[in-house]
């Protein structure tokens, strides 16, 4: 047992022990604050799996956006917590409960303890192929030239979740502002840091989109970080979410997908096949795509967390 | 034990505990909750594997962590529909229950329009 | 050469992590909002800041170490901030058990959205 087992399975009891608190906290609130926890210790668990670019995604997305989403909400529904509460299910369904969960994860523990000793893997494939696009990080390459597909349907996901919450705002407050207006001392501490924070907050996340093809990053962390600040500055009323009818955030919300549309289609027409990239050009049409997701990513996730709109567009 | 056999076990606990948590939890905003610990834990397994198939200089297979990567943002985006779906029915019924014979459930269908 | 450096590094990083833990016994054991934080803050300023330390000699390059103390430095900003907001927030609503001076809410922030 090296120190480096004995330190994995105590970060993997710790995990557990934050997972168990989020279940079984009274309040809302504590649950999702146990959420955040569990998020950034999670991203821990993915550097020892030697998933860098993953531990990111998940301290940016996972800790991070769902983390402000999910407080908010619980602030929101607190007025609920009582009534919720009451419906408690009785000792039968939990033990029902439990029995299954029980057998579901002794299924999944059994599949991780049977998997194959010889593991299949793709990853003198990824590393044989990198040729063809120029790029150091190979989950990049996979990102963006090997499954360049999914990334373009997950980016129109996106806008189709953005769409559902959008079209849950009352008929006579749509084309109006997502969410509350936001309002703070601006000599406060908040507004201090929401103009503190953004500078240095938008280059670490064009750093991190740019160091994307050699080094651990990419669009999505990177995405994420600008959307972060993004929010940052609403929250401290420094300025408003924009109209969802606004035709320059419509346009920068389809600019990723409809970039990479574009290139794929180009690749149709000019060369073999869909989403092929020509050699020569391979690593400058990339980095355009990896810009235009970037700040869809931003936008669509920021607005994502902003919500349906609530107030009318004509204030 | 590897790190992969020993986060592959915690994966497969989290996950039954999301599930869990899931089933049990009356306040729907819980239920999203305990679904993102579900997800998480499948993560993981996914991640194991990745870690199984280290090879050509690699760390890890990067083939399974672009799915994951792929798949956090898609459960996000699922969570902040499925947050903003229960902020309306707080706003419309007034509680956020999902017992289908509560009094808040029955005769709403007059909605803030 | 490298071995002086990693005893600076060991010394360091179990200074800071004695910080953490002490920051944890506090978060844990004192009664309200307001003290809490200020065992907190020392996990954060000092514990985070004797780790990076620590690290600085394993960091490599010059450009490692000085990203190494730009977290530090954004933590520090996160963090002071997160409290002051946090400790307003607990005198407004009496959480800590003291009275909520006019004067303290008057220079502060994010007030009731009106």
């Amino acid at each position: 047992m090296t120190i480096a087992s004995a330190l994995e399975m105590a970060l993997a009891a710790v995990v557990l022990g934050m997972a168990m608190w989020t279940i079984v906290a009274r309040e809302t609130f504590a649950a999702a604050v146990g959420f955040v926890v569990y998020g950034l210790l999670l991203a821990l668990v993915w550097v020892r799996l030697d998933a860098v670019d993953v531990a990111l995604t998940e301290a940016a997305i996972g800790g991070g956006l769902s983390g402000v989403l999910l407080l908010g909400a619980a602030a929101r529904l607190r007025a609920s917590e009582t009534r919720a509460a009451a419906e408690r299910p009785g000792g039968i369904m939990r033990l029902g409960a439990a029995a299954l969960s029980a057998t579901v994860a002794a299924a999944f523990g059994a599949s991780v303890l049977l998997l194959p000793d010889a593991a299949p893997t793709l990853a003198p494939a990824a590393a044989a192929n990198a040729v063809a696009t120029g790029l150091g990080n190979p989950v990049t390459n996979v990102l963006m030239a090997f499954r360049a597909t999914d990334t373009l349907l997950e980016k129109v996901v996106l806008l189709l979740a953005l769409v559902g919450v959008w079209s849950l705002a009352p008929d006579r407050l749509w084309g109006g502002y997502p969410g509350a207006r936001h309002q703070a001392d601006p000599l406060g501490t908040l507004a201090f840091l929401a103009r503190l924070l953004p500078p240095v907050g938008i280059v670490v996340g064009i750093y991190v989109v740019w160091a994307g093809a050699n080094y651990p990053g990419g669009a999505f962390p990177g995405g994420t970080i600008l959307a972060a600040m993004w929010l940052l500055v609403i929250m401290a009323g420094l300025t408003d979410t924009p109209t969802i009818s606004s035709r320059r955030l419509r346009l920068v919300l389809i600019a990723g997908p409809g970039v990479f549309l574009v290139v794929g289609l180009g690749g149709l027409c000019v060369g073999t096949a869909f989403l092929a990239y020509p050699v020569a050009y391979a690593k400058p049409l990339i980095i355009a795509i990896e810009i235009a997701m970037t700040l869809t990513i931003a936008a669509t996730l920021g607005l994502l967390v902003a919500g349906a709109p609530e107030r009318s567009a004509g204030r | 034990m590897s790190a992969a056999t020993v986060f592959g076990l915690c994966g497969a606990a989290l996950a039954g505990l999301g599930l869990y948590g899931l089933i049990v939890n009356p306040q729907p905003l819980r239920k999203i909750v305990a679904f993102n610990l579900l997800g998480s834990g499948v993560f993981i397994i996914f991640g194991i594997v990745a870690r199984r198939g280290a090879a050509a200089g690699f760390g890890a297979d990067p083939v399974p962590q672009a799915l994951v990567i792929t798949g956090m943002v898609v459960a996000f985006s699922a969570t902040a529909l499925a947050v903003a779906l229960l902020l309306r029915l707080f706003q419309t019924a007034g509680s956020v229950t999902l017992d289908a014979d509560s009094p808040a459930n029955m005769g709403t269908d007059s909605v803030d329009a | 050469m490298s071995l002086a450096l990693d005893i600076v590094t060991i010394t360091a990083v179990s200074a800071g992590a004695f910080f953490f833990l002490a920051g944890t016994v506090g978060l844990l054991r004192f009664p309200d909002t307001l003290t809490r934080l200020h065992a907190l803050t020392k996990a954060d300023n000092v514990g985070l800041g004797l780790v990076v330390l620590g690290l600085l000699p394993q960091a490599g390059s010059l450009r490692g170490g000085f990203k190494l103390i730009c977290v530090w430095l954004l933590v520090l900003a996160a963090g002071a901030t997160v409290s002051q907001l946090i400790a307003r927030a607990a005198l407004a609503s009496g959480a800590s058990g003291q009275q909520g001076h006019s004067t303290v809410r008057a220079a502060g922030d994010e007030g009731p959205p009106t």
